[in-house]
């Protein structure tokens, strides 16, 4: 068994050295070449697109250069405007954050821990899960009206499913040897929860925390969009109005820079609480 | 029941039983039918006595560990434990193959048990870095389990239950995922922590070898139901050393002896698994 797995590793290691040592004549760990390839990926795609934009190969009333597109955002940034709509987003993203993955958290342990309750539950969440979110918004807007409520709702919504799904499955793929040993070692039910299922599922739980932010900030700007006089989403949805595209395009890259900054935060967090787990 | 009488060895001094097993019967339900995996089990282990029970795989020594350990439920018959004194658990498991938590260090997983029952921070410290000592782990505390070899993880399981001083030790076959070398070197670390509490301990294996070495009693157990074939008391002084034990020729005669029980069994039980699997 091992010894086929080694050989494996070892084909694996002849294939893959050599690319990588004729690219690069300074050694650089593992870790550090996925840190500068992050950074070095996007700063490329933009080095193109301005290239692209001021040659003329590109339209620039549907893709105005990234030069412009900076220059509208430190406008933006000057008078205020950018960091009132990321504010009132981040609020939102923040609480909506909280209402969903505090419940989805809880009720994925329990879940994965009861089977009488996923017996309950299960149906439940297979059929909820598939609905659209955005398809929901008007009914959210319908109950919470137009006021910070019903965005910290459909954040809540959003993150609510892939936390639970991931949150449940994570405490199921525990292997049950470890819920014997907390038993015969005498642990109560809150003792399990919280030195089995709890620290058992957190990979997948963070996985879930991850899927679940990324759909948050997608649900955010589509929720400001339609009901709300302030946000990113409510900005770009305003720049299409009275056809300022740079702006429209500023309100991208924030969100972007945001999916980016978040998953790395996550990251950090990740490896903050999973340390049992990172080299990999 | 027992076939060979056991007569009193001076190895098992305690007088009083700690476990009583009466007509233990464990049937489990499966697709195919019932399925007995013990049958009518009658077992006295006395308190201090190193008890150890071998049979082919498959003969529901498992089955009869995890009944004790609480992990399971008996069909029939009575289980009689005494009670420990002073709110001391009644038992701690060694499992078979890694049980320690992967997301604890070392220390973590050693102190578990202790950490479940509330004890005090000092007598944790104390008892926790006592028998990190005791196995060579204490350079090791702030690791995590998958740092360590297969052999120290096993340390650590062993610390985690002597730490936890409970009344009896299950162990179900703790050495028989380690190579030869950490085996013996394990058996004699163990031997050497048992000396010094002499607690009972109720443990497992289908290795004779390991059977005679640690025990103070042996069970041989049947296949395919799960029953007493034999018990035997092992006729060698305390404290014991592996290597040392074993270079004598009374020890080939005795294994030898237990083989011959043995033997009987596992053919039996191989012929059952080839007539089911055809």
């Amino acid at each position: 068994m091992t010894d086929v797995v080694q050989k494996a590793d070892a084909a694996q290691k002849t294939t893959a050295r050599p690319a990588a040592a004729s690219g690069f004549s300074f050694s650089l760990s593992a870790g550090n070449f996925d840190r500068i390839m992050n950074v070095a990926s996007p700063l490329f795609l933009l080095l193109l697109w301005e290239v692209a934009a001021r040659l003329g190969w590109i339209d620039v009333r549907f893709f105005p250069a990234p030069s412009k597109i900076f220059q509208t955002m430190l406008t933006l940034i000057e008078n205020g405007q950018l960091w009132i709509h990321l504010k009132s987003s981040m609020y939102r993203l923040w609480w909506g954050f909280l209402f969903g993955a505090i419940p989805a958290l809880l009720l994925g342990i329990s879940m994965g821990l009861s089977r009488p309750l996923r017996a309950i539950c299960d149906p439940l969440v297979a059929a909820t899960y598939p609905i659209p979110k955005s398809a929901i918004l008007p009914l959210i807007l319908l109950i919470f009206g137009l006021g910070e409520a019903s965005k910290i709702v459909m954040v809540a919504i959003g993150l609510f499913y892939p936390i639970l799904i991931n949150t449940m499955a994570g405490v199921l793929e525990i292997p049950k040897i470890y819920f014997d040993v907390s038993k015969n070692f005498g642990a109560s039910r809150f003792q399990v929860f919280r030195t089995v299922a709890l620290p058992g599922a957190m990979p997948m739980i963070m996985t879930g925390v991850k899927l679940g932010v990324g759909l948050g900030l997608i649900l955010i700007s589509l929720a400001e969009m339609v009901g709300a006089k302030s946000g990113l989403g409510y900005m770009m949805w305003n720049a299409w109005e009275i056809l300022s595209v740079e702006t429209m395009y500023v309100g991208l890259i924030v969100i972007a820079a945001l999916g980016v900054v978040f998953t790395l935060i996550l990251n950090e967090i990740e490896r903050y609480l999973v340390p049992w787990k990172n080299t990999r | 029941m027992s076939t060979d009488a056991a007569t009193a060895a001076p190895a098992t001094a305690g007088t009083d039983v700690k476990i009583r097993l009466k007509n233990l019967t464990k049937t489990f339900e499966t697709k195919r039918g019932p399925f007995l995996a013990l049958d009518n089990l009658t077992l006295d282990i006395p308190t201090g006595c190193f008890f150890m029970i071998v049979g082919p795989s498959g003969c529901g020594k498992t089955t009869l560990l995890r009944i004790l350990a609480g992990l399971e439920t008996h069909t029939s018959g009575t289980v009689e434990i005494s009670k420990p004194a002073g709110g001391r658990p009644s038992n701690s498991m060694i499992f078979q193959g890694d049980s320690l938590f992967p997301w604890m260090t070392v220390w973590e997983n050693a102190a578990y048990g202790l950490n479940m029952r509330h004890k005090p921070k000092t007598e944790i410290k104390d008892r926790v870095g006592f028998f990190l000592g005791r196995t060579g782990m204490t350079r090791f505390a702030d690791h995590y389990p998958h740092q360590l070899s297969g052999g120290m993880r096993q340390r650590v399981s062993i610390c985690r239950a002597f730490a936890n001083d409970p009344d009896i030790l299950l162990m179900d076959e703790p050495f028989s995922a380690l190579d030869e070398q950490n085996k013996v070197l394990l058996q004699e670390e163990l031997l050497k922590i048992w000396e010094e509490t002499r607690k009972t301990v109720l443990f497992i294996t289908h290795s004779v070898d390991e059977a005679v070495t640690l025990g103070d009693r042996i069970m041989v157990m049947s296949a395919h139901p799960g029953r007493d074939k034999a018990t035997l008391d092992v006729p060698f002084e305390r404290p014991r050393e592996v290597l040392e034990l074993r270079a004598r020729p009374e020890y080939g005669e005795f294994v030898y002896k237990i083989w011959s029980y043995l033997r009987e069994e596992v053919h039996r039980a191989r012929a059952q698994d080839e007539g089911s699997s055809s």
